[in-house]
């Protein structure tokens, strides 16, 4: 019988027992960060926040879009999960920005270089793969219960779409560009930056939106080991046998994503 | 001068590139490489010399490696071995730095899809190249603009590229390399994916902007008269290999194979000859001063003809003579041949085409004179050669073809 359970668990308390210090630093870094992210959706009051995101959501998605937004948030606060709401929005946003800030470059260098590209795709198919509920005990080993093991999930979990359409879309750009490019001189980042970049925007944005939605899927179980915000709805309604509530918290995931994908859908676009 | 001079030149692609590089030097041909080694051959043993100031085209079918070689020029690909020299500059070994300075300052390219930043318009996709030298915006959209206008695209600056048409975004191509100032043009089968029509009317402005510009241009087609057109050389290429470098006469009048001369053969040949290879020299002429009616005839006599040229003692050409005509003078006791003379003859210069001279036919049955412009006689050309040249046919079956118009 291959044991390799034993040899993952040794190797957990190893990093656990070897690393404290690293994963107690990125714990106090994440729980400032995503504090900071909270605190002010949280601040910030009910009517503000409506009229900032249905505002950008006329601007940008439509007229459509900008009321599914704008009735689609007071229903929420009439609900009475304003602020749960927003404790979910900010570990999304959060979480998100997290996977964007790692993911995006990952995708370009695995675009870049075959030999990157061969090492990140596995991790990427695990990464997507592998149940959430077998890193989230990990997770808590390694930060305790809380907000941060939650992002941490959400973070794993919602990182790989970005990657694949960054490099996708860094790829998809016509060779005949990238030739002419090289041929008036241009170095590697100007390639990058000038070229590369701004033509694969329409699907990096893509990955975007998914990475947003893919993080939003993860609400629920995050606040298993207890990420605050809707998914604490949801599993009290569980846990309780309470459907109505549970369904609340569940209309309320939804609405937020739906309003998430419409304005992300649509900001990348040119009106 | 020579601009660019490229010695013994290999290219090749796989995995035993070494052992294939060999087997090419001693000789062996693209199949037998790849069958021994799996290796592709792409360019073999190329040679030329590219003068400063002219329009050099390379020219072969696909899969010749006519690409492959231009991209060599500015190691867009590595070649696996020789040397290209630019400025006498051999750049095989040029470090990175320099490798970029020289496609910076020395080289731009345009492409047969043009390769435009479709996101950008007309004005920042000209001004690409020196954005990419690090000049400032209002130098470089200075210079862009001037470029623009000179391609003939004024008023567009501010237009995505992907809103114009073919041929429009391929002048923005051209004013791109322009705007670089470049000393040497690479040209990618530039105008081969524009209709035809527009790819003639590119193909002109090129010639017109080269007049005032004299860069050096490498131009690649597959078109044997587009390079017919445009090149003052032509090198021709074969499964890698150059075959034939010359001016479009020499290639059209002596191709150096098969393979050249069944390109040829599908030219519009009297787009092309001229005057001054179909014209038979030093043609028997009577001289209008020292030869009187009696000599005349007796010149027409040995020749077995019954028109000749007439010059004047300067070798300017006048007219022609017919033999009824002097023998008619001669009847009335005349001493000179001026009164007889025909002056009513259309005489062309020795780089008028076949096709030009074509309208001359139906007005005379005289041979046709060629003149230089101080009015010289330099040859004649029969009408047989036009027709022959016209239609590929030999003499044999022309004098068939007439005959059996006469006999039906």
């Amino acid at each position: 019988m291959i044991d390799i359970g034993t040899y993952i668990e040794q190797f957990i308390n190893w990093l656990t027992a070897n690393f404290s210090g690293f994963f107690d630093g990125v714990n106090y870094g994440m729980t400032n960060f995503i504090g900071a992210v909270e605190g002010f959706w949280i601040w910030l009051p009910f009517y503000v926040t409506i009229a900032f995101m249905a505002g950008i959501a006329f601007w940008r998605a439509g007229i459509g879009n900008g009321f599914l937004t704008l009735f689609g948030l007071l229903f929420i606060y009439g609900m009475g999960y304003w602020d749960q709401t927003m404790q979910t929005f900010a570990l999304v946003l959060s979480s998100t920005i997290t996977a964007l800030a790692i993911g995006i470059p990952l995708g370009i260098w695995s675009a870049r270089s075959q030999t990157a590209n061969r090492i990140i795709r596995p991790i990427l198919d695990f990464m997507q793969t592998m149940p959430a509920f077998v890193y989230l005990i990990p997770a808590v080993l390694f930060f305790g219960l809380g907000t941060v093991p939650g992002a941490f999930a959400t973070i794993i979990f919602a990182m790989p779409p970005v990657v694949r359409l960054t490099s996708l879309g860094i790829q998809q750009v016509p060779g005949d560009i990238v030739e002419a490019t090289k041929a008036f001189g241009a170095t590697s980042r100007q390639l990058l930056v000038k070229v590369q970049v701004p033509l694969a925007m329409p699907s990096i944005l893509a990955g975007v939106n998914q990475t947003i939605m893919m993080a939003l899927s993860m609400v629920v179980i995050a606040s298993m080991i207890g990420a605050k915000g809707l998914g604490e709805i949801v599993l009290q309604g569980i846990s309780q046998l309470r459907i109505g509530m549970g369904f609340e918290g569940g209309l309320a995931v939804v609405l937020l994503a739906i309003i998430l994908d419409r304005i992300t859908q649509h900001i990348g676009k040119s009106k | 001068m020579t601009k660019i001079l490229i010695e013994d030149l290999y290219l090749i692609f796989g995995k035993h590139r070494e052992k294939a590089l060999k087997q090419s030097r001693e000789g062996k041909s693209k199949a037998e490489v790849l069958s021994s080694t799996g290796c592709t051959v792409a360019v073999n043993k190329a040679n030329l010399s590219i003068e400063e100031g002219e329009i050099f085209v390379i020219m072969g079918l696909s899969g010749s490696g006519k690409s492959t070689l231009l991209r060599c020029i500015n190691r867009l690909i590595e070649p696996t071995a020789g040397k290209i020299l630019v400025n006498d500059l051999d750049i095989t070994r040029s470090t990175d730095k320099e490798l970029l300075n020289i496609r910076r300052k020395e080289f731009a390219m345009v492409f047969q899809h043009f390769g435009l930043l479709p996101h950008r318009t007309v004005l920042s996709n000209v001004a690409f190249g020196l954005e990419i030298q690090g000049l400032p915006k209002e130098d470089r959209e200075q210079k862009a603009r001037e470029t623009i206008s000179l391609v003939g695209l004024d008023g567009y600056e501010d237009m995505k590229v992907s809103e114009l048409s073919g041929g429009m975004q391929q002048r923005v191509g051209l004013a791109r390399g322009l705007a670089n100032e470049p000393e040497v043009l690479l040209m990618d089968e530039a105008f081969s994916a524009l209709d035809p029509l527009i790819r003639n009317q590119m193909q002109d402005e090129l010639l017109l902007l080269q007049e005032k510009m004299k860069k050096t241009i490498v131009f690649i087609t597959h078109d044997l008269d587009e390079a017919i057109k445009l090149g003052d050389r032509i090198a021709i290429m074969k499964d890698g290999e150059i075959v034939q470098v010359g001016t479009s006469e020499d290639i059209l009048t002596a191709p150096a194979d098969d393979y050249v001369e069944s390109f040829v053969e599908k030219v519009e040949r009297g787009r092309i000859i001229t005057a001054a290879s179909v014209m038979f020299e030093k043609p028997t002429v009577a001289r209008l001063k020292k030869d009187g009616p009696e000599v005349v005839i007796r010149k027409m006599r040995e020749a077995g003809l019954k028109t000749l040229p007439v010059i004047r003692t300067n070798r300017t050409f006048i007219g022609f003579v017919h033999l009824e005509d002097v023998l008619q003078a001669k009847k009335q006791g005349a001493k000179s041949i001026e009164e007889v003379v025909n002056t009513e003859v259309h005489s062309v210069y020795p780089d008028t085409t076949i096709e030009d001279m074509l309208p001359l036919l139906t007005e005379t049955e005289l041979p046709i004179p060629v003149v230089n412009e101080e009015n010289f006689l330099l040859g004649l050309v029969s009408q047989t050669s036009i027709i022959v040249e016209m239609t590929g046919k030999d003499d044999k079956e022309i004098k068939e073809i007439i005959q059996n118009a006469i006999d039906l």
